[in-house]
């Protein structure tokens, strides 16, 4: 039976796991990354980009991104749902959701691909 | 039954709810931002400068304090959502007071942050 073809694992279990993995993950990344900048106010652009450009902060920056991009469709996705429906839309609902989640999954892809050229291809 | 919803409060643990999905929204479409800001300071040392330049107008302060709120906000809703998945701060007093916390901890966040960046 499929309930939904539009949320990241197809499965709320799943989807609701993905969300708090990848939230553990963002959460220590963004306490580890302000922590550093405030504790290097006087940051210079070869430290900067010595420490992104290591091979494991190239790995740890890629799976926070992953990271972002299905915790955000995760996240989005139960926002549309909830708000984007027959209350607001009647009959066109169906088709005013998708249309927007599918936005959203492009963005995500974009950003995917922006960030990937970004850690990986020394720009 | 009350239908009026201008006469209908919200308890705090719906506040607490709402805020965190406002600020995952407000998050995701601060992304490109967050991506362009960390491309240009990686591309050279006169783009690096550049941010740094950037970062001081008083406009993007405010931008980057409001992006900062928001994780704040997101990171403190979200760990009081896990400890809630473990069973802590369930009761109808234990969500109220667990909203509460939420409210407290990320406004000191908050202010703090405000005090770094000015």
């Amino acid at each position: 039976m499929v309930t939904s073809v539009t949320n990241p694992g197809r499965n709320g279990l799943y989807d609701w796991l993905l969300q708090r993995v990848t939230a553990v993950v963002i959460g220590a990344y963004s306490i580890g990354l302000i922590g550093f900048l405030v504790l290097n106010p006087g940051l210079d652009y070869e430290t900067w980009k010595a420490c992104m450009g290591s091979l494991p902060m190239q790995m740890i920056n890629t799976l926070v991104l992953v990271s972002v991009l299905l915790h955000a469709w995760a996240g989005l996705w139960i926002v549309t749902t909830d708000y984007l429906t027959r209350a607001q839309f009647g009959n066109a609902a169906t088709g005013v959701r998708l249309v927007v989640q599918m936005l959203i999954l492009l963005l995500c892809l974009v950003y995917l691909l922006w960030g990937l050229v970004m850690i990986w291809g020394g720009a | 039954m009350n239908l009026d919803l201008t006469t209908i409060r919200f308890p705090a643990p719906a506040i607490a709810s709402i805020l965190h999905r406002i600020s995952g929204v407000v998050l995701f479409l601060a992304l490109p931002i967050l991506l362009w800001l960390l491309h240009r300071s990686l591309a050279s040392g006169s783009d690096f400068a550049a941010v740094g330049e950037l970062l001081q107008m008083p406009l993007m302060k405010l931008i980057v304090w409001g992006i900062l709120a928001a994780v704040i906000y997101h990171l403190a809703a979200g760990v009081r959502h896990m400890l809630m998945d473990m069973g802590v701060g369930e009761s109808l007093q234990g969500g109220r007071r667990g909203a509460y916390m939420v409210f407290a901890v990320s406004a000191l966040l908050i202010v703090l942050t405000g005090i770094w960046i000015w």
